[in-house]
C-alpha cells in the first residue's frame, strides 16, 4: 500500500508524516504525534471524546482520515493552555468540577471552544445543544454546563474593551 | 476499528474527479464529509479500491437561487444549510438540517453525501421527495438531472451510476401560499429517525390544497412519496380530519420492519402521527386558518 505524505499544522506547529490513506486522524495524533490528550471512546462517531478542531471546525477525529487533514490546521486539547496558564475553559472545568473521571473532558472542552467561537454568550439550552455530540457517563452535565458558562463569561470579559463603555 | 486498505486521491478540479470515476468507477467511492462513508469503511461494510476526496473542487458547496430553484451544492454541510439566509425561505430545510445528528456531524456531513449514501433512515431524501426536488449527476459524458422521486431505489441504492458524481441538489422555489415542514421521531437526540415525515403544500385562492408533496423516512426499504395521502389531500380544505386521513393513507403505503426502534404496529402509528404533524405545521406556515 502506498503511503501519502501529508503536512498538518498541529497546535500551531507544522508536522509532517507519511501515512496510509486509511489511517484515522485520531491515530495520527495519538500514535504518530504522541498527543494522547485526544481520547478514543466509542470509535463510532457517537461519544465525541476524540473531538478536535480542524480549521476551526469541530470534528470527531475517529471519523476523519489523516489524509483529509493534509494542509489543514488541527487544534487539540494540548493546544489550549498558554504555557502554564490554563485556558479559561480548562480553568472553568477545574473550578466547577466539570469532570469526574475526565475521559470525556478533552473532547468536551474542544467542542465547548467551538461553541463559544460561534456563540460567545450561549443560553443554557444552547450549551446543552452545543455539546449534544459529546457524552459524559459520570453524569456531569450540570457542572459541565456551569463550567462552560463560567468560561463564556471570562472570555467575554477578556474581549471587552479595557475602558468602561459610556451608558447609552 | 481500522478500514481495509484503499487508495486515495484529492483531485483539484471537477474534470479530474470525473476522469477518475470514469477510469475506476466500479471500485471508487466519493468522499465528501466522510461521516457516513468512514464509519462504513471502519466496519468494513465497504471496501472500495479508491476514495475520491472532493474537498478541493471549487463550486460544489454553494447555496443559491437560480431559474426558480434553490440549488445546493452537494458538498454543502448540514450546518451551512441550517445557517444559510437563503434556506430560511424554505423552512423545511431548517427543520431538517438543524435536526441531523449532532453539531460535529452537521459540521462535516453534507447533503450530497447523505443523498448518495441513501440510508433509508436519513432525513434529506424524504424532504427532496416532498419538495419535488431533483439531483444533478455529472460524468465525463455530461449531466443528468434525476427527479428525487426516481432517485432513491432501495436501501443504500440510488440512480447514480458508478462513473457519476452527484454535484447538486435542486429544489423548486415554492410559490407564495406554500408551507413545508419536516417532523421526525428520534429515540434520543441525535439518533437516526424512527419515523420521519416531510410535507409541503400550497393553498389555492379558494383555500383548498392544490399542490401537496409528502415524503417518508425510515418506514420502507427506501424513502418514498406517500402518493395515496397526496391524492387524498388534493383539492381538499386543510383540516385536522383531512390530515388524519392522510396519515392513515401514508401508513397504508408504509412497510416498516421491526427493529430496535420498535415493532411494526408502533411504527405504523408513528407514521400516522408524524404525517399529521408535518401537514399541520406545513399548513400553518402556508397561512391556513386554524
Amino acid at each position: 500500500m502506498t503511503t501519502k505524505h501529508i503536512q498538518v499544522t498541529v497546535n500551531g506547529e507544522m508536522r509532517e508524516a507519511d501515512v496510509e490513506p486509511r489511517l484515522l486522524l485520531v491515530h495520527l495524533l495519538r500514535d504518530g504525534f504522541g498527543l494522547t490528550g485526544t481520547h478514543i471512546g466509542c470509535d463510532t462517531t457517537n461519544c465525541g471524546a476524540c473531538t478536535v478542531l480542524i480549521d476551526g471546525r469541530s470534528a470527531k477525529s475517529c471519523t476523519v482520515l489523516a489524509v483529509q487533514a493534509d494542509g489543514a490546521a488541527v487544534k487539540t486539547i494540548e493546544g489550549m493552555a498558554d504555557g502554564a496558564n490554563l485556558h479559561p475553559l480548562q480553568q472553568a472545568f477545574w473550578d466547577q468540577h466539570g469532570l469526574q473521571c475526565g475521559f470525556c473532558t478533552p473532547g468536551m472542552i474542544m467542542q465547548a471552544s467551538y461553541l463559544l467561537a460561534q456563540n460567545p454568550d450561549p443560553s443554557e439550552a444552547e450549551i446543552r445543544e452545543g455539546i449534544s455530540g459529546n457524552l459524559c457517563r459520570c453524569t456531569g452535565y450540570v457542572n459541565i454546563v456551569k463550567a462552560i458558562q463560567q468560561a463564556a463569561a471570562e472570555l467575554r470579559s477578556q474581549e471587552a474593551p479595557a475602558e468602561p463603555v459610556a451608558a447609552r | 476499528m481500522i478500514p481495509a486498505e484503499f487508495d486515495y486521491t484529492r483531485p483539484a478540479s471537477l474534470g479530474e474527479a470525473l476522469q477518475v470515476l470514469h477510469d475506476r468507477g466500479g471500485e471508487a467511492k466519493v468522499l465528501a464529509g466522510g461521516y457516513s462513508l468512514i464509519p462504513l469503511l471502519k466496519l468494513r461494510l465497504g471496501t472500495p479500491g479508491i476514495l475520491v476526496d472532493i474537498k478541493d473542487i471549487g463550486g460544489l458547496d454553494g447555496i443559491a437561487e437560480s431559474d426558480g430553484e434553490l440549488r445546493i451544492g452537494a458538498r454543502a454541510t448540514h450546518a451551512a444549510i441550517a445557517a444559510s439566509p437563503l434556506a430560511r425561505g424554505y423552512p423545511i430545510l431548517g427543520d431538517t438540517a438543524a435536526g441531523i445528528g449532532d453539531p460535529q456531524i452537521r459540521n462535516w456531513g453534507t447533503i450530497g453525501g447523505s443523498c448518495a449514501h441513501a440510508d433509508p433512515s436519513s432525513d434529506w431524501p424524504a424532504v427532496l421527495i416532498a419538495m419535488n426536488g431533483s439531483l444533478v449527476c455529472r460524468s465525463v459524458g455530461g449531466e443528468r438531472v434525476v427527479a428525487a422521486r426516481d432517485f432513491f431505489l432501495d436501501s443504500f441504492q440510488t440512480a447514480i451510476e458508478p462513473d457519476e458524481l452527484l454535484t447538486e441538489v435542486r429544489i423548486p422555489k415554492p410559490p407564495p401560499g406554500s408551507g413545508s415542514a419536516y417532523v421526525k421521531l428520534e429515540r434520543r437526540t441525535g439518533d437516526f429517525a424512527t419515523v420521519g415525515a416531510a410535507a409541503q403544500l400550497h393553498l389555492g385562492g379558494d383555500g383548498r390544497i392544490d399542490a401537496v408533496g409528502i415524503g417518508l423516512t425510515a418506514v420502507a426499504e427506501a424513502p418514498f412519496a406517500a402518493t395515496k395521502a397526496e391524492s387524498a389531500l388534493h383539492g381538499a380544505h386543510p383540516s385536522a380530519e383531512m390530515f388524519r386521513e392522510a396519515g392513515v393513507a401514508a401508513a397504508e403505503q408504509s412497510r416498516p420492519v421491526e427493529d430496535r426502534h420498535g415493532p411494526v404496529d408502533y411504527k405504523m402509528a408513528m407514521v400516522r402521527e408524524m404525517t399529521e404533524r408535518a401537514l399541520a405545521r406545513a399548513a400553518e406556515r402556508a397561512g391556513a386558518r386554524g
